[in-house]
């Protein structure tokens, strides 16, 4: 039986600290100096919180990237198909009506917000992942609210998602995609990016959060991202859709992501400021509701 | 003393006990369904001692321990950790704890240190403070040499340390350790419980774990409470335990113990047994782990 440190730390309900006395330390054998473990930090409080958790889950997926790049060259085979293929042979067509600007470089922004989209959709399964490796549940554990928690999820997903953005903007550019290179305008394309994330990654974790199964989600995944794709504006303008489809579009988030990249990578008319938005407050409803269901999962 | 629930009201020495409790269970009830996985459980775990939670499996160890970690929601004045109420004041009970669940969950994407800086990103520490507390946790726990190796490389004795790191760089004054040792084997079991007894040593720190190891129990743990069917049916320290059985067998060790109040559960024949919505996610949770060790 291990024996009781001589002096125990005072019970104080206010310090959290629990520092043993000097004696203790000395006597830890082989254990290092754990002079800084035995301080615990100063929390963060008020809006400070929300932002610190969400550089911390940003952090996690670079890291992970980092390390690990197979999912960026893999994810990047589709988009490339699709306008290489798709975007190629519909431009020389003439099949979809487009205006003055080239189906390709039409094409390109749909294709960007399809492929973040894609990634997004599919973060459910990486939490149920999660759930299932204690991941999560140790994360619940920690002093980060739900809300806080989601959120920073729901950015690193989005920072996930830039990453797959910014791939598809290099690839439609050596393909002769006409795109601005503007700062301004590409950190709006990265917010716009950010915010489709974090809606498409917390409809993921909602949905998660009410199937609960890895197997379940997948089949979900599978079955709602073809049809937010083509009842979205990505492939074809709304004007050329039926009345009952144009009714679906304009409910349908892809397709304020799709028009906000349109209007700042290709300069074609746009509703900016009422696509960030709708885009902001899907993502905002959004993180409600994965929050609201989140601890199904780590029940 | 021996204290034997539900038929033992709380002693005396237990309502002493109430102002140095670093956990303190009042009449703690979970239910999953029809099935009441912890039924008025009534537990106090002093400040600075190694509490051991025994039982079989479905005894409603794991319950209790996510009651107290804040996980499962509980009415408030069931459960204070160190004064503060799990569910009054959450935050301050989170900020308390350190909390490695049983299965293996270490990042395997990320190196150990990366590993352990997001649980001090995640409890605040300073910028300027984080990069030498990690590296102080990962020294405490063996680590320092494998620290930029990606997790997902070690072996299942190397994760559980990396995991203790992880709930040691918040400087926690409650660890909670849920079958901390499953499924290695006993050089790395060994490695394990010498680090968490050194660590607690210098730290003053409580340490609540759940264990199926008797000898664990009896070697490491300053008082064990055996649970059975949500209730607690048996607690003191191992010798207690041992000397309360002496009457009916010679020489008991703390596994007769075990099986003395435990016995029922483990030959599995009552039918509230088969109903226990814990004993298949308990199993199922297990096996995973011990194959992820290997």
């Amino acid at each position: 039986m291990s024996a009781v440190p001589a002096v125990p730390p005072p019970v104080s309900a206010e310090a959290p600290a629990g520092p043993a006395p000097a004696g203790a330390v000395a006597a830890a054998g082989s254990t290092a100096s754990l002079s800084l473990l035995l301080v615990p930090p100063r929390a963060r409080t008020g809006w400070q919180l929300v932002p610190a958790r969400v550089l911390a889950m940003c952090i996690v997926e670079l890291q992970k990237l980092r390390h690990d790049r197979t999912e960026l060259y893999t994810r990047a085979v589709q988009p490339a198909l699709w306008l290489l293929i798709f975007g190629e042979t519909f431009n020389r067509i003439h099949a979809i009506p487009t205006g003055s600007v080239p189906y390709l470089d039409f094409l390109a922004p749909g294709i960007i917000a399809q492929s973040a989209m894609f990634i997004a959709i599919f973060y459910g399964i990486q939490i149920i992942w999660e759930r299932d490796a204690g991941v999560l549940t140790k994360l619940l554990v920690t002093p980060t609210p739900r809300f806080a928690l989601v959120t920073g999820k729901a950015f690193a997903a989005g920072v996930k998602s830039v990453i797959q953005a910014l791939v598809v903007i290099v690839f439609a550019a050596i393909l002769g995609v006409g795109m601005t290179w503007n700062p301004l305008k590409l950190l709006g394309v990265v917010l716009v990016v950010v915010l489709g994330g974090a809606f498409f990654s917390c409809l993921s974790v909602t949905i998660a959060g009410i199937v609960l199964t890895r197997d379940r989600l997948m089949g979900i995944g599978q079955a709602i991202t073809m049809p937010l794709f083509f009842s979205s504006s990505a492939l074809y303008p709304v004007s050329i859709m039926p009345g009952w489809l144009q009714a679906v579009s304009k409910a349908n988030p892809l397709s304020y992501q799709v028009d906000a990249l349109r209007g700042l990578l290709l300069g074609s008319p746009a509703h900016l400021g009422t696509d960030i938005a709708v885009l902001a407050l899907a993502a905002v409803l959004g993180i409600s509701a994965a929050s609201a269901l989140l601890g199904r999962l780590a029940k | 003393m021996t204290v034997r629930l539900p038929e033992n009201p709380p002693t005396d020495e237990a309502a002493a006990e109430g102002a140095a409790a670093a956990v303190r269970c009042s009449g703690l009830e979970y239910a999953f369904g029809a099935t009441r996985a912890v039924d008025n459980l009534d537990l106090t775990v002093r400040t600075g001692e190694v509490f051991g939670l025994l039982g079989p499996n479905g005894a409603g160890k794991t319950t209790a321990i996510r009651a107290i970690t804040t996980l499962l929601p509980v009415p408030a004045g069931m459960v204070t950790v160190f004064g503060h109420d799990t569910a009054r004041d959450r935050m301050a009970v989170r900020r308390l704890l350190g909390y490695v669940p049983q299965q293996l969950s270490a990042d395997g994407g990320l190196t150990g240190r990366e590993n352990v800086s997001l649980f001090a990103r995640v409890y605040d520490v300073p910028r300027r403070e984080r990069a030498p507390r990690v590296a102080e946790a990962l020294e405490a726990v063996a680590l320092t040499e494998a620290a930029d190796r990606l997790a997902g490389t070690y072996s299942g004795g190397m994760i559980r340390r990396l995991e203790l790191a992880q709930a040691l760089v918040s400087a926690p004054r409650l660890l909670i350790l849920d079958e901390p040792t499953i499924g290695l084997d006993p050089i790395a079991r060994t490695s394990v419980w010498d680090r968490i007894d050194e660590i607690r040593q210098a730290t003053g720190m409580t340490v609540l774990v759940t264990t199926h190891y008797m000898d664990e129990a009896e070697q490491y743990c300053d008082r064990v409470a055996l649970m059975h069917r949500g209730r607690i049916r048996a607690l003191g320290t191992p010798e207690q335990l041992k000397a309360d059985l002496a009457g009916e067998l010679e020489a008991p060790t703390l596994e007769d113990v075990f099986r003395h109040h435990a016995g029922q559960g483990l030959h599995g024949g009552s039918s509230a047994d088969s109903s226990d919505g814990e004993d298949f996610r308990d199993v199922r949770r297990t096996r995973r782990t011990a194959t992820r060790v290997g």
